[in-house]
């Protein structure tokens, strides 16, 4: 049943428009167009769009996202988070690829380009031959490593039970020691003014930054 | 311009000067040996003219407040375009956030879309897919609420343990503000949302798109589709003209430049809900659809970018709490690292996923304190210690840290970044 739009405001999207901004993909291959690529293929379109960025093997470069690598390191004090090593979901490749990659030029790249980065970012990631063909008939045959590595926020069962209620007012612990110091590391930009800023902000390769708890904000 | 004087030349603060300084204030109620000539002495301001009312069309702050500026951490993104920055919170008061240094955090930059360019989508399972101007948001009924939007990642860097020394760079991937706009389900209602329809896809019209998942449930409640911030169009880094605001959820779901909404049967998993703002814990497995920003506060005066300079005495020991769970409650704080607590003083009655505003008035004896505050929201829910958050999800969540900071306030008054046993 069609009821009457209460305000009558806006007008009727037309096919052609939904077509050409509803381009999201979901796990269960939802959106996904007709079209396939190769590894061989994706290969080269890496190279000429990608590499400059994300390195030749997908490895990454400077500080730019490694997209390949890390498998096996998610428990470690020091995860690598890639699309072969914490990806859940092939479609997210895809998506993000085609609407948002190159950075800078984004929406560039035809649908076979990207089935054919999206293979040749499997292989980088040793999760297919170097002869594989991905399709739109094959993909959600295809099954990331961390598929099952993701729980549903759980805070409500975890934490806010124990976290809650009258909390300790006095006498709630017997001595306090300063256990770190954030002048130690010695990382913040100066404060002052700036061209003081600009001046002593460390530079990105500063030993320190490596102690950093991953980035607040990684580069796309 | 008409101006006729010249102020006194911006002093350079004595930033971490050490405190004894100069003159006025560490003697209040002494008799002064000397006339102070600020007095004595016919001053400039009180002869001259000052600028006329055609001089400024729209202000910026006076050039003393030079440093009550957004800042940026370079080391932290490989570049600044998809990026963050920082707001001032340790020179601000009250709650509202001047828009000019609220924090930004882009992943393809701050696009300028006018609103004769501006289209909103509404797409999927509903009766109607539906395209809107800019010029039809603005006849639907509005509504205005004020509500903060904290990133996810603030305080993120303090994780593996105290890192940035000031309360900006720890806490300041926040901002509040007053929004007016329709609320999005003012324009689901008028698509007509199918009966299958389980969540809502958001997204941009910037290159990342920033498409989020969210469940209709929310959609329907509280979400704002807004255009005004703080009486004013939004600004072009804050997704002028029109961003969706989220009340209580993390800052990357208030998706700017908001473009289209797709009513779903599913989530979609996208980038930003799978890569990125999902919390890793310590076994490995890792936490996804962490929307809500948990009860949290921070003093931002003093603090290591806020140090104490008058000595002594009367001291206003002052902060933001917020909760995403809804109105603060109550705010403790402690200066002797949580040994002992005191209630501190709530500014104004606060509001709802809002920013409130509180106070704690001492008379600082000159020895070196621990300073810590506390939130507790309406649920009952209490600001846990780092230690604590630590214990449930260890060392490599990146989102949503909420602990409670630690100020070391030095005898000469300057402040750290410490983190305490």
């Amino acid at each position: 049943a069609k009821a009457d739009a209460p305000f009558g405001l806006g007008r009727e999207a037309l096919p052609e428009e939904i077509a050409a901004w509803n381009l999201d993909v979901s796990p269960d291959g939802t959106g996904l167009p007709v079209g396939s690529g190769d590894v061989m293929t994706g290969e080269e379109v890496f190279a000429d769009n990608c590499a400059v960025c994300h390195g030749d093997f997908a490895e990454g470069r400077d500080n730019w996202p490694k997209l390949a690598g890390g498998d096996g390191t998610l428990a470690d004090d020091d995860p690598l988070k890639t699309v072969g090593s914490y990806w859940p979901h092939l479609s997210t490749t895809w998506d993000y690829v085609n609407r948002s990659m190159p950075f800078g030029n984004a929406q560039s790249l035809t649908a076979d380009e990207v089935y054919a980065i999206v293979a040749y970012i499997l292989y980088s990631n040793y999760l297919v031959e170097d002869d594989f063909v991905l399709s739109n008939e094959n993909f959600t045959e295809i099954v990331l490593p961390n598929a099952e590595g993701f729980i549903i926020d759980d805070r409500a069962e975890t934490e806010y039970a124990i976290w809650s209620g009258e909390p300790c007012m006095e006498n709630c612990k017997e001595s306090v020691e300063i256990t770190r110091r954030a002048t130690n590391l010695d990382v913040t930009p100066g404060v002052d003014t700036a061209e003081e800023q600009a001046a002593t902000a460390p530079a990105a390769e500063a030993p320190a930054a490596e102690e950093a708890a991953a980035p607040a904000a990684e580069p796309a | 311009m008409t101006s006729s004087f010249k102020g006194p030349k911006a002093s350079r603060r004595q930033f971490l000067a050490g405190a004894a300084v100069i003159g006025a204030g560490a003697a209040t109620g002494v008799r002064a040996a000397t006339p102070d000539p600020l007095i004595t002495e016919i001053q400039p301001w009180a002869q001259g003219l000052g600028d006329g009312v055609d001089a400024t069309p729209y202000g910026m702050p006076i050039r003393f407040e030079q440093d009550v500026v957004r800042r940026n951490v370079p080391w932290l993104t490989a570049d600044p375009i998809s990026s963050i920055n920082f707001t001032p919170i340790h020179a601000l008061d009250g709650t509202i956030t001047p828009q000019g240094c609220a924090f930004e955090r882009h992943h393809s930059g701050a696009i300028e879309l006018a609103k004769e360019d501006y289209r909103l989508m509404i797409n999927g399972l509903v009766d109607r897919p539906l395209v809107f101007t800019y010029e039809d948001l603005e006849r639907f009924p509005r509504e205005q609420h004020v509500y903060f939007c904290e990133c996810a990642a603030n305080t993120g860097m303090e994780w593996a343990g105290a890192q940035l020394n000031g309360a900006q760079f720890t806490h300041g991937m926040i901002h509040n503000m007053e929004y007016t706009g329709v609320p999005l389900r003012t324009l689901l209602n008028e698509a007509g949302i199918q009966t299958e329809g389980k969540w809502v896809y958001v997204e941009g019209a910037d290159a990342s798109s920033n498409g989020r998942s969210i469940p209709l449930e929310k959609a329907l409640e509280d979400v704002l589709v807004a255009f005004k911030a703080n009486g004013e169009a939004l600004r072009k880094e804050h997704g002028y003209p029109v961003r969706l605001v989220v009340p209580g959820w993390e800052g990357n779901m208030w998706v700017k430049w908001l473009r289209r909404i797709e009513v779903t049967t599913q989530a979609v998993e996208s980038r930003e809900e799978t890569s990125k703002y999902t919390d890793t814990l310590a076994d490995g497995t890792s936490r996804k659809w962490t929307w809500v920003m948990d009860a949290k506060s921070v003093v931002t005066s003093p603090s290591p970018q806020s140090p104490i300079k008058h000595g002594p005495g009367p001291l206003v020991i002052t902060g933001l709490a917020w909760s995403g769970h809804g109105k603060i409650k109550r705010v403790d704080v402690s200066i002797d690292g949580g040994k002992t607590w005191q209630q501190a003083r709530l500014a104004s009655e606060p509001g709802d996923k809002a920013l409130a505003r509180f106070y704690l008035d001492i008379n600082w004896d000159g020895s070196e304190m621990l300073l810590q505050s506390r939130a507790m929201d309406e649920t009952g829910y209490v600001q846990p210690t780092k230690k604590q958050l630590r214990e449930v999800r260890g060392l490599n969540s990146v989102y949503h840290n909420n602990c409670i900071q630690t100020w070391h306030v030095k005898t000469n008054g300057e402040a750290e970044n410490v983190e305490v046993s």
